[in-house]
């Protein structure tokens, strides 16, 4: 397994006390496999994706991402495995302002020490961003940007690509186009794809969907 | 992993060069101001510990004249017979063609080790020094030197400047003073049982080391560089900290960026802080060389000043001195750690899923002010207590910190208070979100406001202090400078001859009679006054007893000087004991200004009854037509043309070495309100970068580039208006404290306070325009903000 989630709780302080919001969630995710993480606002899907992501830490139960227990893990171990095996997709695309789109490409495989130029090249290519490398970030649309994250992503060959809403900001045609090169690249390198979205269409082109209600999977 | 990470961070500062340029320029500045400051301060301290190595000053106990400035060599070999372990100096003006030269005679077998003076250079040799005679000097005075003497002249870097030592016998051919002395250097160790001084020496006094008053008078002159050195590179820190802030803040997202791709925290910080330090080494650098540069163009002033004022020799030519580069590399280092503290810190304790957009920085709430008022409050009255009960320079100092930062800090208070109150006024919807937008850009222009207030407070408070010292200084020179001319007599024997003929060609006749003495433990100079028309009508007093005159006439009471009074604690009604069997009241305090040395007036009777063989070297002559005294005196008596001087010229040289006094004050003042004008240039040009969203808006309801460009000069304009409105009050304040507190405990006077209205419209209009003339660029940038990027705010994929 990629990835295993068990008996997960968190819950977050607020003025009248704790509010619970992830009550015991435990699921997996096989090599090569694609889950969709659906749910109503506030059920605790984003929450989820930090802890597996390492953003966040559990309050029990435990996460394994390649057969390494995160929840064990301090800030510097989980850093590390989020820029060897983990790579996280970020609605607001979180690319870097000040460096090039191809640098930006590089930038997690630089991190990790494992960067393949032909690979940037084919995943540039692939999502049409050849003609964009030598811009900056700001002067690409937000259709563009989401494809440089997604190629920045899976440049650095992650052993599980976590995304949240990736194609929330999108209109649906380049939602759609982004997607399927998402889920193609994903089949070719080989990784495990986890994705949160509120959309149905993109929820129904995942090999599994997972629901979350109030904190637990129903 | 670390190139990676360093490369995405320092590309911020590729993107924002304006805001790296900001910091750099900012740092830079404020390391200039600084090290230029210690630069003077190093220079002036190394001339004076060359002059303690090579002349015992402030080393050694020595021994002076009771009376004169001359000592009998027969009383040197008479303190040697009986014991005694002194060594003899000879001192003098040795004329050249450049000017004169202090000539310094010791005798190398007697002078204490530490003493030693010369460090035996070239092929020169005990026996040169002794016999054939060899001289030795800095590079500048040797080179003067060369014409005048035949003796061999050796080049010392490690000579006090403007003087040349030799052997004491080589000294007396060239002064032409055979068989006198000027002091004797007492030895440290002394052999026990040794006869009194009043035994065998009775003309001598003795002389405590480190008790000339020019030591603390310098060291008070360069206490007042250093707090304005402190003052500047506090403005200069306002900038860095300002444009760390913002860029720390602008990269939160790139942070959270890196941390999510795996970078951990602790790694992250400490390339922040190796970034920062690299930065504050290169902006160090350029500060360091700046620095130099100023100090290079401001030292022949201050070297004339410390001359001028104190008598104390400073070389004119700056040295790259380690102590003051490391110190200027060293606060740089620290000011950006001072400056970025807090952006740090704030950075570490960041969560890692934190809001990643800037956050309130430019638009935080009054919260801040407030806590800022309160730490005003606070420091205003720890201030009011040092004001009540504090003494010493130190606390003097303290007490101007307190103020100068109380009020920087409650100036966003003020700020808040004032555009609140317009906003309430405004009617117009233009000027309402004006008002409500110009409250919202008040933190972010806060950090430069307060360099501009401190800037221009300290302005207000420094000229306030030069002006009224220069009104009070031209008062105090019409007093005593009142006789027309001064003549001077080359030989004691014709002292009296002149003086006969004066009293038939003049209207009033004034010997110049003194001599140095010690009065209630402090060095001082003892006047015979010839009471007439002219002390009595011209001199002022700062506190008098009935008929000061008339009893110090009648050999009844002295006056003293207002230092003398201070240090001795003593004050009018106060007796003073003059000499073993004189005692008199003190009638009357006066006014001395730019003397260490105390003054005390007696009787010109009851001075020759003290000292029966002094005789007045030069006299002051009122006349009603000084040109045709003049005259007469060269012409019908032979008195030469140079021994004539009239009062103007001495008037006008003195107001030309009290000009020169401020010069450097008055750079320093210039240069501190320069840095707060880039500022304020600065602090609009990185917020001209996030204003975009706010202007975008009032552009789409209709207000044109144009307009929000001339809103930008106008509310700049009305910010500083009244930072400076704020600043006068607490300049005076700054004046207050200078005259009342730190001039007493420096320089041990105390001057009136004058007000220049006329100056400080000046100085508000000069600040008015620095603020418009920084404004002015982010104006003209905004009116030509091209629309796409106003449009940007609206698109959904900014």
């Amino acid at each position: 397994m990629v990835l295993t989630v068990k008996a997960v709780t968190k819950s977050f302080p607020a003025a009248d006390g704790d509010v619970p919001v992830l009550r015991g969630v435990s699921l997996s995710l096989d090599r090569g496999e694609t889950l969709a993480l659906t749910g109503e606002s506030g059920s605790g899907k984003s929450t989820l994706l930090h802890l597996i992501g390492g953003l966040d830490r559990v309050d029990s139960g435990s996460i394994t991402v390649g057969g390494r227990e995160i929840t064990k893990m301090n800030d510097t171990e989980r850093a590390a495995l989020r820029r060897s095996d983990v790579g996280v997709i970020f609605q607001q695309f979180n690319l870097i302002p000040s460096i090039t789109v191809e640098a930006n490409i590089a930038f997690q495989a630089r991190l990790a020490g494992g960067f393949d130029a032909d690979q940037a090249g084919r995943l540039s290519k692939a999502l049409g961003l050849t003609e964009h490398l030598n811009k900056y970030p700001e002067a690409l649309s937000g259709g563009q940007q989401q494809r440089v994250a997604i190629a920045r992503t899976l440049t650095a060959r992650p052993k599980l690509v976590l995304a949240d809403e990736p194609t929330g900001n999108l209109d649906e045609a380049t939602a759609s186009e982004v997607l399927g090169q998402m889920l193609r690249l994903v089949r070719e390198t080989g990784a495990a794809l986890l994705i949160v979205t509120h959309s149905q269409s993109v929820a129904r082109r995942m090999s599994r969907r997972v629901n979350l209600s109030q904190g637990h999977v129903v | 992993m670390i190139p990676t990470a360093l490369t995405a961070l320092l590309s911020h500062w590729r993107c924002n060069g304006l805001q790296f340029f900001a910091m750099i320029a900012g740092l830079a500045l404020a390391t200039a101001l600084w090290s230029g400051v210690q630069a003077i301060n190093a220079e002036a301290r190394a001339s004076y510990d060359a002059a303690a190595a090579t002349l015992g000053e402030g080393q050694f106990d020595q021994l002076l004249p009771r009376t004169g400035d001359v000592i009998d060599q027969s009383t040197y070999i008479e303190l040697r017979r009986a014991g005694w372990q002194v060594s003899p100096v000879l001192e003098g003006r040795l004329r050249t063609e450049a000017g004169s030269v202090r000539l310094v005679g010791l005798d190398p077998l007697t002078a204490p080790g530490t003493i030693a003076p010369v460090g035996m250079q070239e092929d020169a040799n005990f026996d040169d020094f002794l016999t054939r005679g060899v001289l030795f000097a800095a590079s500048d005075v040797a080179e003067s030197l060369a014409a005048t003497v035949t003796q061999r002249v050796i080049v010392d870097p490690s000579i006090a400047p403007g003087v040349a030592l030799s052997d004491i016998g080589v000294a007396q051919t060239l002064l032409s003073a055979e068989r006198t002395l000027s002091r004797l250097i007492i030895a440290s160790a002394q052999p026990i049982g040794l006869p009194a001084l009043s035994e065998v020496a009775p003309s001598l006094v003795r002389q405590p080391a480190q008790d000339t008053g020019a030591d603390r008078l310098t060291d008070s002159f360069h206490l007042n560089l250093t707090a304005f050195g402190l003052l500047s590179f506090a403005v200069g820190i306002f900038i860095v900290h300002g444009t760390i802030s913002l860029a720390f803040e602008q990269r939160r997202s790139m942070v959270r960026t890196l941390r999510a791709l795996g970078v951990p925290i602790n790694l992250l910080i400490a390339m922040m802080i190796s970034e920062l330090i690299a930065f504050a080494l290169i902006a160090g650098g350029i500060g360091v060389a700046i620095g130099y540069v100023i100090a290079a163009a401001l030292l022949p002033n201050v070297a004339a000043t410390l001359q001028g004022l104190y008598g104390a020799s400073v070389a004119g030519t700056l040295e790259l001195r380690p102590e003051w580069w490391l110190s200027g590399m060293a606060i740089a280092v620290l000011g950006t750690g001072l400056a970025a503290a807090g952006a740090l810190w704030k950075i570490a304790q960041m969560p890692l899923l934190a809001s990643a957009r800037p956050r309130a920085w430019a638009v935080a709430s009054g919260g801040t002010a407030w806590r800022l008022g309160a730490i005003a409050a606070l420091l205003f009255v720890v201030g009011i207590g040092i004001a009540i009960w504090g003494q010493g320079l130190t606390l003097a100092f303290a007490l101007l910190a307190c103020v100068l930062i109380g009020a920087a800090l409650i100036l966003p208070l003020v700020l808040h208070g004032a555009v609140g109150f317009a906003n309430q006024r405004a009617r117009a919807a233009m000027w309402q979100w004006f008002w409500a937008d110009t409250r919202q850009q008040v933190p972010g222009m806060s950090l430069a406001l307060m360099a501009l207030l401190l800037a221009t407070a300290a302005n207000v408070g420094v000229s306030t202090m030069v002006s009224s010292f220069r009104v009070t200084f031209v008062d105090f020179l019409d007093q005593r400078l009142a006789p027309e001319l001064f003549i001077r007599v080359e030989d004691e024997a014709l002292s009296l001859e002149l003086e006969a003929i004066l009293l038939t060609q003049a209207r009033e006749v004034l010997p110049l009679l003194s001599t140095e003495t010690e009065i209630a433990g402090v060095p001082t100079d003892l006047f015979g006054v010839r009471v007439g028309p002219t002390y009595r009508e011209n001199w002022l007093f700062l506190e008098e007893t009935p008929n000061v005159w008339d009893r110090v006439e009648d050999g009844r009471a002295v006056v003293v000087s207002e230092q003398l009074a201070r240090r001795a604690d003593l004050w009018t009604g106060d007796r003073l004991v003059i000499a073993p069997n004189l005692m008199l009241p003190i009638a009357a305090i006066v006014a001395d200004y730019g003397n260490p040395l105390g003054q005390a007036l007696i009787s010109e009777a009851v001075f020759h009854e003290l000292y029966p063989d002094l005789v007045p070297m030069s006299f002051g002559v009122r006349s009603d037509d000084p040109t045709a005294l003049r005259d007469r005196l060269t012409t019908e008596y032979g008195v030469p043309e140079t021994a004539i001087t009239d009062q103007s010229r001495i008037k006008a040289f003195s107001l030309g070495v009290f000009e020169r006094t401020f010069t450097v004050t008055g750079a320093l003042n210039i240069l501190t309100l320069a840095v707060a004008a880039f500022a304020i240039l600065m602090s609009l040009l990185t917020l001209a970068s996030i204003r975009v969203p706010q202007l975008a808006p009032a552009w789409a309801l209709g207000l044109t580039r144009r307009k929000l460009g001339q809103l930008e000069l106008i509310r700049a304009v009305v910010l500083a208006m009244v930072t400076t409105l704020l600043a006068i009050p607490l300049g005076l304040m700054l004046a207050w404290v200078l005259l009342s507190y730190v001039n007493v405990e420096a320089f041990g006077w105390k001057l009136p306070m004058y007000l220049f209205p006329g100056h400080y419209a000046l100085l508000t209009l000069f600040a008015l325009l620095a603020a418009a003339f920084a404004a002015l660029w982010p104006a003209i940038r905004l009116a030509r903000t091209p629309p796409s990027n106003l449009l940007k705010v609206f698109a959904n994929d900014r």
